[in-house]
């Protein structure tokens, strides 16, 4: 096994010194694991909140502005109030399964999150097949959705959970051959590699017309597969109570919550990442300076995930039938079309480099 | 280390193997299997087969058990269980799995593995590559032959689908 750690050398350097070379790499991986779980459990919560502001925005209120200053703290005493509630389920349910399926789908989340180039050296896990293994990863999340609706012996929920089942799986197609797409530029699975393909130039405008096209693909087939508005038939209040998680409570309804919401920071990252150069800053005006790579990485990933709030407040819900006409009949073969058109563009040297 | 994950692997892999043909309840059997399959492909992980464990992943802990828990969901209720088989059935079914065992360990212990002194990871360009490559040692044939075996179940699947609509069409025009 060769995983490249390559999170700040010194620390790296530090642990092998003061430690044999096996407990070393132990604890550093222990190190890191806990480190990502602590920012990403946070980053999750602000992002509820920050949902919830732009919301807010949207509708001309104030928003959350009681606990800590401009309501900062609001989310996180809604995470002690959940953390602290009884958890219910109901009666005659299949206990070991729906207590098992808020972990599938909060594991699911956290483990795409390890793969993520934040910025040059901050990078857990460079695995040589980077975009296949987040589509890999992303593909389990829904087994977690369905053993929640089912086991839950609830109709409402056993619909949601249906819903979710055959929206997660035709978007997937889409989201898969998106990004597809753009791999023919780069020529790399790796995201790492991808990054530096686009020092010429972020891939959005390399591969400009087929690039633009995946990209308005990949955020239709994104938000759907994120079970957000306007595709969140998964928890259509008026007609669902609240889907598949309906009967959950306490954490295990928190899991569910944090991971949609972790779940829309990495669809908005891998979109950042592949089409919008990462961490590169555009035109190179801070290369003197690689810290500010996480800035710029984060400042992509909150303007892709405000663009995906922006949806949500803005469009309708879709119905079942129009969800599925809309992934099978438009975006699928207009994303193969897509892909024969990206093809013929690297094939032809059409691609645009700086 | 290798070997502390992949004993913590195999054993994972054998208990949930058990779990998953000896539980009565349909749908955590599923969920066994795929604690199987994920198994499998940590094993892949671990020998450096990254494509090979990602496609697993997709396939089929991602595709088949997605399928496999949709047909279950459609058929089965949270309060079924699975009846117990006869007790003939059970022993025939007990010495077929031992004779299939059998056969298995023989041919594990008769055969002389190599060991690989320095693995090298395979990407995807080489797997791309060997895929079409059409001289000696290519897999072309092959994997023209699966896309055609794959094509013609497409269709067929279609054709199952909107099978009333077509035969009630042909019997307009008869």
């Amino acid at each position: 096994m060769n995983i490249s750690l390559s999170i700040t050398k010194n620390i790296h350097e530090w642990l092998f010194s003061i430690m044999p070379e096996g407990i070393a790499s132990i604890t550093e991986m222990v190190l890191i694991a806990v480190v990502y779980l602590a920012i990403f459990a946070v980053a999750g919560l602000y992002l509820v909140l920050l949902e919830r502001k732009v919301a807010a925005w949207f509708q001309l209120r104030i928003g959350p502005n009681r606990v800590g200053w401009w309501g900062l703290l609001q989310t996180m005493a809604d995470a002690l109030k959940l953390v602290s509630k009884e958890l219910t389920g109901t009666e005659r349910a299949d206990k070991f399964l729906y207590n098992l399926a808020p972990y599938f789908v909060i594991v699911s989340s956290l483990m795409a999150l390890a793969v993520f180039p934040f910025s040059q050296e901050f990078h857990a896990f460079d695995i040589n097949i980077g975009v296949l293994f987040l589509m890999a990863i992303s593909s389990i999340g829904v087994i977690g959705i369905l053993l929640g609706g089912w086991s839950s012996n609830n109709k409402f929920a056993l619909i949601g959970a249906m819903r979710s089942g055959v929206q997660t799986i035709s978007y997937e197609l889409s989201v898969g051959l998106s990004l597809l797409t753009m791999v023919l530029v780069t020529g790399s699975l790796q995201l790492s590699e991808i990054i530096e393909v686009q020092k010429n130039g972020w891939l959005i405008v390399q591969g400009h017309i087929p690039a633009v096209i995946a990209f308005m693909i990949y955020m239709i087939a994104g938000t759907a597969e994120t079970n957000r508005a306007p595709f969140d038939l998964v928890e259509a209040e008026s007609e669902l109570g609240a889907g598949f998680h309906t009967e959950y409570s306490g954490m295990k309804f928190a899991y569910f919550f944090l991971a949609e919401f972790i779940n829309m920071f990495i669809i908005a990252a891998i979109a950042a990442t592949i089409f919008f150069g990462g961490w590169l800053s555009p035109f190179g005006i801070t290369e003197s300076i690689p810290l500010l790579g996480v800035v710029w990485f984060l400042g992509k990933t909150l303007v892709i995930v405000f663009l995906m709030m922006w949806f949500r407040w803005t469009f309708p819900r879709l119905r079942i039938d129009q969800l599925l006409t809309l992934e099978w009949k438009y975006l699928l073969p207009l994303n193969l079309l897509n892909l024969i058109l990206m093809a013929l563009v690297v094939w032809l040297n059409l691609t645009i480099q700086f | 280390m290798e070997k502390i994950i992949f004993y913590i692997l195999a054993f994972i892999i054998i208990a949930f193997a058990i779990a998953s043909v000896s539980s009565k309840k349909m749908l955590r059997s599923v969920i066994y299997l795929l604690f199987v399959l994920i198994g499998i492909s940590g094993i892949y992980f671990l020998i450096d087969y990254n494509f090979l464990a990602a496609i697993q992943l997709t396939v089929y802990a991602g595709g088949i058990i997605v399928l496999i828990i949709f047909s279950v969901m459609l058929v089965h209720h949270v309060e079924m269980e699975l009846e117990l088989a006869k007790v003939s059935k059970r022993i025939i079914v007990g010495i077929a799995s031992l004779l299939g065992l059998a056969l298995f360990l023989v041919t594990i212990y008769s055969h002389e593995f190599n060991v690989v002194e320095n693995s090298i990871t395979t990407t995807t360009e080489d797997i791309g590559l060997g895929l079409l490559n059409y001289e000696a040692g290519g897999f072309i044939l092959p994997f023209e032959v699966i896309s055609l075996l794959l094509l013609a179940s497409m269709i067929g699947a279609i054709i199952i689908a909107k099978g009333t609509k077509l035969t009630s069409k042909k019997n307009d025009t008869v």
